[in-house]
């Protein structure tokens, strides 16, 4: 399933699974992903799974390039390994005050702002990888006609629980950070709890996401 | 705690930057967690060696300007690493002190760490041990996702910094150590190398580049020639590793630093090899740096020797 592996630097594997980016190869990215995880080898650092990627972090006064490469190479992965897939329902609020780049939605993809919620919402997403700041899930895929590029200058801070849209993925902001993908609305609900160690995501890698519509009352309340 | 049992530092002034740190916290990029943990590892390590910590205690990093603390409890020794200027204001009067040198603080004693020299990063702790949380293992505090002591947040006045632990059976040790510089950053080239044109690829190695005030624990942007993309300035967003040096839409390197975002979608055009770390996150800006090509095979020596290196600097405290 691995096309090729070379080296990130001096210290990390970049395992790579393919150029495109589908939930097939996603899905043995993240195979390989938790099966390296659960054998718990001694000197690996970090593991990053990504669309088509997976990249091993190791310890250098432990392995090097090419004995780990060897390892992983020679590794076995069953094909039925099933993947633990979760289905996750997380509340959205399209009020005006949340839904920062509704207006640009509409005029790029040339559809009125009701037809774009309803289209958002009809669709289960899946989760191809978290990242970039803690616990922030990279969801896909939207359908052809709702797919635009980001922001041509990307917002300094967009706000905690924005969710948004770009190409073919969706997001949801789990702290204030810049970024430049199309914000429809906003969750109350947190996708990232630093207080819970074993579990802080919300949503991993492989899950299926459900958002739904709230008012911005209910929003209120569960912000609450 | 009765308060006449405590032993504590209160913050008279924060100073620019300055953050419990240790080695960091791993196997947690999957879910946006970076490694964090002291920028400078060679100097963290000489630090708990020299105050016969163990080799994870924590310690307080800080950077440019240090934090002016001033302490309540029982005899203590400090030390502190890195090139730094600081004063020991005490009863008796105000002295100068030396990196790499251990001093003993009395109740009311103060420590006013002005600047670091010619550098960035420096490091302060005690012959004991900081009252911290940890979180996933670790206590260094990473302030951009909140995570770690002092809610996640880096040291602001008046904050008391609890001592839990003095080791009293220490022995004042000093080592006589000038730090290390350097002037070419080695790398290794990067998985995107061939998306850059041949005379940026060429431009990359043979002129320098500054680094720019753009730099903080998390990444490290740096100004020069523009390196021109001729494939595509995006790529499908992938796992980033410390000292990935990334080219953005406009041409510039940014180096990814301990604090850095798991996952980017720009170009990888080299990654900085791990002997070259440390000496890479003291350079300030301004600073002018040139890149050298090296084979993965001589990048995993370079590192041994570095490791060496230190452990024979720290065979020399006495």
């Amino acid at each position: 399933m691995i096309k090729n592996i070379l080296n990130l630097g001096d210290a990390a594997l970049y395992c790579d699974f393919g150029s495109e980016v589908n939930q097939e190869i996603n899905s043995n990215v993240i195979k390989y992903f938790y099966h390296i995880k659960k054998l718990n080898l001694k000197g690996i650092t970090n593991l990053t799974p990504s669309y088509n990627k997976l990249i091993i972090s190791y310890d250098l006064n432990i392995h090097s390039f090419l004995s780990l490469k060897k390892k992983i190479e020679n590794m076995e992965i069953k094909e039925n390994n099933k993947l633990e897939k979760n289905l996750i329902e997380i509340p959205v609020c399209c009020d005006n005050n949340f839904a920062l780049d509704i207006k640009r939605v509409e005029n790029k993809l040339k559809l009125k702002s009701e037809i774009i919620l309803e289209r958002f919402f009809s669709k289960n997403y899946f989760c191809y990888m978290t990242g970039f700041v803690a616990g922030m899930p990279f969801l896909g895929d939207l359908e052809k006609d709702m797919r635009l590029k980001r922001l041509e200058t990307p917002r300094v801070k967009v706000p905690k629980g924005s969710v948004g849209i770009t190409e073919q993925f969706c997001n949801i902001y789990t702290f204030e950070t810049p970024g430049g993908w199309n914000i429809l609305g906003n969750t109350p609900q947190n996708i990232f709890d630093t207080s819970n160690q074993s579990n802080p995501n919300l949503v991993n890698p492989g899950d299926t996401i459900k958002f739904y519509r709230i008012t911005l009352d209910q929003y209120n309340e569960i912000k609450r | 705690m009765k308060s006449k049992d405590r032993n504590y530092f209160k913050i008279l002034r924060a100073g620019i930057n300055s953050t419990y740190q240790d080695l960091g916290r791993n196997n947690l990029y999957h879910i946006g967690i970076p490694f964090s943990g002291a920028m400078d590892k060679r100097n963290f390590q000489l630090l708990n060696s020299l105050l016969q910590n163990d080799y994870n205690s924590p310690v307080i990093e800080f950077a440019y300007q240090g934090p002016h603390l001033r302490y309540f409890g029982k005899d203590i020794f400090f030390c502190i690493s890195g090139n730094v200027s600081f004063k020991i204001i005490t009863k008796e009067g105000v002295i100068d002190g030396n990196s790499y040198q251990c001093y003993l603080l009395k109740n009311g004693d103060e420590v006013d760490i002005h600047s670091t020299n010619k550098s960035v990063y420096g490091y302060f702790s005690i012959n004991g041990t900081f009252g911290v949380d940890y979180y996933w293992g670790s206590c260094s505090i990473n302030t951009q996702a909140q995570i770690g002591p002092n809610n996640g947040n880096k040291f602001s006045k008046d904050l008391e910094i609890e001592i839990i632990d003095i080791n009293n059976s220490f022995n004042k040790r000093k080592l006589d150590y000038l730090g290390s510089t350097i002037e070419n950053i080695r790398v290794i080239k990067g998985t995107n190398y061939d998306y850059f044109s041949e005379s940026s690829q060429n431009k990359f190695f043979k002129e320098s580049f500054k680094i720019t005030k753009l730099s903080d624990r998390m990444g490290m942007r740096l100004e020069g020639p523009k390196i021109e993309n001729i494939v595509d300035p995006n790529i499908k967003s992938e796992g980033l590793v410390k000292g990935v040096i990334q080219i953005t839409s406009a041409g510039d390197p940014i180096i990814m630093l301990s604090d850095h975002g798991t996952i980017g979608g720009y170009p990888k055009i080299a990654t900085v090899i791990s002997a070259d770390y440390d000496r890479l996150v003291q350079l300030t800006p301004g600073s002018n740096i040139k890149f050298k090509d090296v084979s993965l095979e001589d990048a995993e020596t370079l590192y041994k020797l570095y490791q060496m290196e230190t452990n024979n600097i720290i065979s020399q405290i006495k």
